[in-house]
């Protein structure tokens, strides 16, 4: 399937845009492999055709509900998004999504007071996933959002990039893009969105509390202990750049985190 | 053809083939052939390579008491300072690429971060071993110093299998693996010393 005619976001960059090579053959997505180019060959048959893919809402919200991915996605106009990604590797590209905006779907499930944080879960199956065989990571990967950050309208749940669907690789066919945190928060493959009271505990945060925090944003003063993150390399270039804080998108969401410490909450 | 010239052409040969992996991706960079980040890529065989090379000369000395091959050990200077040449372009490219040879950037990279840290000492420790890699240098400290300091190259492996081990986020397959192999060759030197040992004392 195309996406044709869609409308451009006054959020999009002007940046050059990663070619489409790289941004499908060089990926962080264990569920497939460890390595950049095992999602790529592991992915190819992924998600199934025959099988209609299903998302969960629920949790904290009034209107709890199993959509399969068409029910899901209808209700929604979909428009292009050129975001900046930033790996917590020191590495970035610049990729043109297709989606809609998180805020639009969660609305709609009507979250209740006690709903303060957004729970997301990738797909568990190991059948289709061969990297789920393997406990690298605490399966299934959970990824979360504060409430506030999930509504933000740079959140973006996408389906597709450079005017097509997404493919395995790229976390098909649903998946969440959240610009100004590094790249791991912006999980993949989504089966399950839930609205919960406390923090949630992501599957980064298991395997290494000490180096992948909750909040996770792209900040170039608070280094990671492997990867310094002052400067980041754009795929296509040899040299490093300086990376921005929040990515580039501190006018969209510094105030998210007015007064806190942002060297405690990393 | 004479001995000698024989011995000669197969250094050659070895040496060519010691530059194949250099080759290898020089030839990858210029064909586009080294994925979407040729960077990383270089970075990451060019250290791979000079730990392979490490294991492959440790490996040199084994090959000599179980196998009577003792021609073996002209080549060990040889693939010694391939493993230090390796790890050069490693760093220059760390140095260079990376950091952009600011020497404050560097210095504070050292510092900040373990993996770094450890590279760089690991690093560091190769050069009093290339300095006295020349026969004149062994004249000089003695067989027995020279040997004695040129078991740093222990260290130094342990040391590149850590930094291989640090840098790894969360599948630590790879670097398991070459750890087995350096404390397998740890084993056989530990059984020859024991044996050659037991030898005396009878």
């Amino acid at each position: 399937q195309l996406f044709k005619g869609l409308s451009n976001s006054p959020f999009s960059t002007e940046e050059e845009k990663t070619d489409f090579e790289s941004i499908t053959t060089y990926n962080n997505f264990y569920e497939f492999g460890t390595s950049k180019t095992d999602p790529a060959l592991n992915a190819t048959a992924f998600p199934d055709k025959f099988e209609s893919w299903k998302v969960v809402i629920d949790g904290e919200c009034e209107k709890p509900g199993t959509y399969d991915y068409d029910e899901l996605i209808k209700p929604f106009s979909l428009e292009e998004r050129i975001y900046r990604m930033r790996c917590v590797e020191g590495w970035s590209m610049v990729i043109p999504w297709i989606g809609f905006p998180l805020a639009d779907l969660l609305k709609k499930a009507q979250p209740n007071a006690n709903a303060k944080f957004v729970e997301f879960t990738t797909l568990y199956d190991p059948e289709q996933m061969p990297g789920q065989r393997r406990a690298v990571l605490d399966w299934p990967y959970v990824e979360g959002l504060r409430i506030d950050e999930a509504m933000n309208p740079l959140t973006l749940l996408s389906v597709g990039l450079y005017g097509k669907e997404l493919l395995g690789q790229n976390g098909a066919p649903i998946r969440l893009v959240v610009p100004w945190k590094y790249g791991f928060k912006s999980i993949k493959s989504i089966v399950r969105i839930r609205f919960v009271e406390k923090m949630p505990q992501t599957a980064w945060m298991k395997a290494n509390a000490r180096e992948y925090g909750f909040y996770s944003n792209v900040n170039p003063n608070v280094d990671h202990p492997r990867w310094s993150q002052a400067k980041e390399r754009r795929i296509g270039e040899f040299l490093k750049r300086k990376t921005l804080m929040f990515n580039g998108y501190g006018e969209q969401v510094a105030d998210l985190y007015a007064g806190m410490d942002l060297k405690r909450y990393f | 053809m004479s001995a000698k010239n024989k011995a000669s052409m197969v250094k050659a040969g070895v040496f060519f083939i010691c530059l194949v992996p250099l080759i290898y991706l020089i030839w990858g960079l210029f064909t586009e052939n080294l994925g979407a980040n040729p960077v990383e890529t270089l970075t990451r065989s060019s250290g791979l390579w000079a730990l392979r090379f490490l294991l492959i000369t440790l490996l040199v000395s084994p090959i000599r008491w179980y196998t009577g091959l003792t021609a073996v050990v002209k080549y060990r200077r040889m693939l010694g300072l391939y493993a230090f040449f390796y790890a050069f372009v490693h760093m220059l490219l760390y140095l260079g690429l990376d950091q952009l040879f600011n020497i404050h950037d560097i210095w504070k990279d050292i510092i900040k971060r373990p993996f770094i840290t450890v590279g760089f000492i690991s690093f560091i420790l190769l050069l009093p071993l290339v300095v006295t890699s020349t026969n004149k240098m062994i004249k000089r400290l003695g067989g027995k110093r020279w040997k004695r300091l040129h078991r740093l190259t222990y260290l130094v492996a342990s040391l590149s299998c850590l930094h291989f081990l640090m840098l790894v986020k969360a599948d630590i397959r790879e670097p398991v693996i070459y750890i087995l192999l350096l404390l397998a060759l740890f084993f056989v030197r530990f059984l020859h010393s024991f044996n050659k040992k037991k030898l005396v004392t009878r």
